[in-house]
């Protein structure tokens, strides 16, 4: 047998028309680049839902054992604060469609700017998300060591939460599993955090090579997919805040 | 279909082409920051057979120490470490990237008629994402190891060992995520990367076996990871979430992490079935019989692997209903591995078959696994198993799935695809030699287990009452002849790197993309991308071609 690759036959050799720069070699055309990153972050994200999927059912198990606690030690977290970190991060992922969009129109002012709103907004929602930290530690609601329960027991002693809820005392063995509603409060919105964390950076990443026009020259699969990530983040957050802040307001 | 009798070519006048993947760039550098497909399978090779033998190496010393009933060889907590040690290893450095790390990223893409995986560079990261997870799981060895078991069983994994379980469980979580880039890149690769003609019915069965495996691990590791990270934190900040005495609750780790383990042992074997439907085909020149059933049966492993996963859990405390239903959904999960094995028979039904080492291997593979498959339906069976479990019977039949299974196909996949990585052929009759003392080997050492089960003897203990000590000597004699059975391909395979017959293109005259082109290909695989005009494992159409050249050259 001879050297000769013995293909069925081989594809009729086109024309070599110039390919984009940013063409990797391997791909055929640009559309096939495109669809298949594409196609890759949306399986990326696929995986990222399994694992916060984890949380989210041991939050559905252990809500459903202790009701009671997970009712007292939801009305710990401040509406206020959540609702504006919602609204926040709403706004960031228009501002992220929009500088998406101008990737796509060749707007390289346009991206630049979509980029920085979306990069602040994320450092502001981070922002917030401290300032409700640092409340929890205040309070001895972080898990651990420190954990204190009297806020469920004599709910009476944190007055700023039983004036507006009037909770009544919890017996111990109920108050103490408050602390589980909790880890799972920062082990979820933590994780999430730990994501926009990794957002952001990214983002400052981009914003540098927009400013140099590297992504309205036609490629703009880098943003687009980055896009994808962020509303992603986004949707666990939409997740997040009705099952720790709303759902047990009423109650 | 009928067999075609075909003779294998006269090789004496091939010569290994100049340009090829391996010569194209020279120096440690060219290969640390490859974004090849077929480099980094070199990689990945050379790193988990460095991994597999120090696990091989532990799993002597348990063997050494049960040769007598007294815990006399190492201490017994020595002996938890270093059977924990020994299961992590194989488990994730070892059998996960196994087939699909080396051959699946070897192979996928020159068999979809592509020139790399869809995402080259993350083919790489996964590469490093291993080798980091790998360097710590060292590191838990150098700095005292481990024992909670490769399971992490919680409380005793958050609560009561005082061992490297951190740097176990981030080792794990980081190759975990090695793991799903791989299955992620198979994936996007299968489905946009396919050359023209090359339809889903079209593709080698091997190729549909890692997109079945894929799916697992892109759909169960990320689980893995997260149940990872609650036993860490529970570990070092004692959060309560598995901690009875705060109202966490143990079992729910056993669901989360038997979610992804379950499924795991299928990412482990689908990968070796389709290495298997490979070697089957060509050394018996016939297509494999009930393509399509094949296929499928892969998928359904797939999809029925995500519903069985409590049935490790049966004496947990779990109720009786679940016990009923995942007894049941268990047993499915046999019907499509048996729709693989009958085909493969009724492929070999009036094939041409030779014997050649890989057809050895896939053989070995058929009665091993059947007789592990077999058995995993006694365990499936919540009767039996609240007898079995926890016994050497369980050990007996995850060895014969995974040892006997999977290792005998990645030895299989290994020596078939030899010549088309390297150029080379290994040595025939030695490596014949190697596969038969394999085979008795692993039979001298894990049938002697079952009946040890069966009896009643425990697993993870390194004492056991006389009575069972004839049994475990058997044992411990198999162990040895099996370490000379693996020992024996690394040096014959090493030697044939400079000494072996040069192989030429279709050393088989198999009819997959892969056997078309030079071996070794080169660094793109295809000069030009080919059109598949015709079924796989088309005998006749390999006939055809040979005919075309014989006429065009006459």
């Amino acid at each position: 047998m001879s050297d000769s690759p013995a293909i069925a036959h081989s594809a009729p050799v086109e024309g070599h028309h110039e390919h984009p720069s940013y063409q990797r070699h391997h791909f055929e055309t640009y559309e096939q680049q495109a669809d298949t990153t594409n196609f890759a972050m949306w399986l990326f994200l696929l995986t990222e839902i399994m694992f916060f999927g984890g949380l989210f059912m041991a939050y559905l198990i252990y809500r459903n054992w202790y009701y009671p606690a997970f009712v007292a030690a939801s009305h710990q977290l401040s509406i206020v604060w959540g609702t504006c970190n919602t609204a926040v991060l709403i706004s960031s992922s228009f501002t992220m469609a929009m500088g998406v969009w101008c990737a796509e129109t060749r707007r390289r002012g346009g991206l630049v700017l979509c980029l920085v709103l979306t990069f602040l907004l994320g450092l502001v929602f981070l922002g917030i998300k401290t300032i409700e930290y640092t409340e929890k530690i205040e309070k001895h609601h972080v898990p651990g060591f420190h954990y204190s329960v009297q806020a469920f027991t004599n709910p009476a002693s944190d007055p700023d939460t039983y004036k507006e809820y009037k909770d009544k005392p919890m017996p111990l063995d109920m108050a103490r599993h408050t602390e589980i509603y909790f880890f799972l409060y920062f082990a979820m919105t933590g994780m999430h955090a730990l994501h926009m964390i990794i957002g952001i950076a990214i983002l400052g990443f981009m914003i540098f090579r927009a400013r140099a026009g590297a992504y309205t020259t036609g490629h703009v699969t880098f943003v687009e997919n980055f896009g994808l990530y962020w509303h992603f983040v986004d949707i666990i957050w939409i997740f997040l805040f009705p099952l720790l802040y709303l759902i047990s307001r009423h109650q | 279909m009928s067999s075609t009798i075909v003779s294998l070519p006269d090789q004496s006048t091939a010569r290994i082409p100049k340009v090829n993947f391996i010569t194209k760039e020279n120096g440690l550098l060219s290969w640390l920051l490859t974004s090849d497909h077929k480099r980094i399978a070199i990689l990945y090779l050379i790193s988990i057979t460095f991994f597999f033998f120090i696990g091989g190496a532990l799993a002597g010393l348990i063997r050494l120490e049960l040769l007598t009933p007294q815990s006399d060889l190492m201490a017994t907590d020595t002996y938890n470490k270093v059977f924990t040690m020994h299961g992590v290893i194989m488990i994730f450095l070892f059998l996960v990237p196994s087939v699909p790390a080396t051959l699946g990223n070897f192979l996928i893409p020159i068999m979809l008629g592509a020139k790399d995986l869809a995402l080259p560079k993350i083919n790489l990261l996964s590469w490093y994402l291993y080798v980091v997870g790998g360097i710590l799981v060292i590191y838990t060895m150098a700095s005292g190891g481990v024992d909670t078991g490769w399971t992490f069983t919680t409380p005793l994994s958050t609560h009561y060992l005082n061992t490297n379980v951190l740097s176990t469980g981030v080792a794990v979580f980081i190759a975990g995520f090695s793991s799903i880039f791989t299955g992620l890149n198979f994936i996007v690769t299968i489905h946009k990367m396919r050359a023209p003609g090359m339809t889903w019915f079209r593709m080698p069965l091997f190729v549909w076996s890692h997109y079945a495996a894929s799916i697992l691990m892109v759909l169960g590791t990320p689980v893995l990871a997260i149940s990872l990270v609650l036993v860490i934190l529970e570990r070092t900040m004692g959060i309560g979430v598995f901690d009875p005495t705060k109202g966490g609750d143990p079992l729910l780790f056993q669901h989360l992490f038997w979610f992804y383990s379950h499924p795991a042992v299928y990412i482990m074997i689908l990968p070796g079935m389709g290495v298997v439907s490979e070697t089957i085909s060509t050394f018996s020149r016939k297509r494999v019989f009930g393509y399509t059933a094949v296929a499928f049966s892969s998928v359904a492993i797939a999809v029925f692997g995500f519903f069985v996963w409590a049935h490790h859990m049966f004496i947990m405390g779990i109720s009786n209903y679940a016990m009923l239903v995942f007894s049941l959904l268990t047993m499915l999960v046999a019907v499509p591995s048996a729709i693989k094995i009958f085909n493969w028979t009724f492929t070999l039904y009036k094939g041409s078959i030779t014997f050649e080492t890989p057809m050895l291997y896939s053989f070995g593979f058929m009665g091993l696994f059947t007789i592990g498959g077999m058995t995993g339906v006694f365990l499936g069976a919540s009767g039996t198993d609240i007898h079995l479990t926890e016994t050497y019977f369980i050990v007996a039949h995850f060895h014969f799935v995974m040892v006997g299974g999977m290792l005998m196909a990645f030895l299989a996949g290994i020596h078939f695809w030899w010549p088309k990585m390297t150029g080379r052929m290994y040595p025939e009759k030695i490596s014949q030699l190697a596969a038969v003392v394999t085979f008795i080997g692993f039979n001298l050492t894990f049938f002697p287990q079952f009946i040890l089960g069966t009896l009643g003897m425990p697993r993870r203990y390194a004492a056991y009452p006389p009575e069972f000590q004839v049994l475990n000597v058997f044992s411990t004699a198999g162990a040895t002849v099996l370490g000379v059975g693996y020992l024996l391909p690394v040096l014959y395979l090493t030697w044939s790197l400079k000494y072996g017959k040069i192989a030429g293109n279709n050393p088989w005259q198999a009819t997959g993309l892969e056997w078309q082109i030079q071996s070794p290909p080169l660094t793109e695989n295809f000069t030009t991308i080919p059109i598949m005009d015709h079924e796989a494992y088309d005998y006749e159409w390999l006939e055809r071609q040979k005919e075309k050249e014989v006429t065009h050259v006459g």
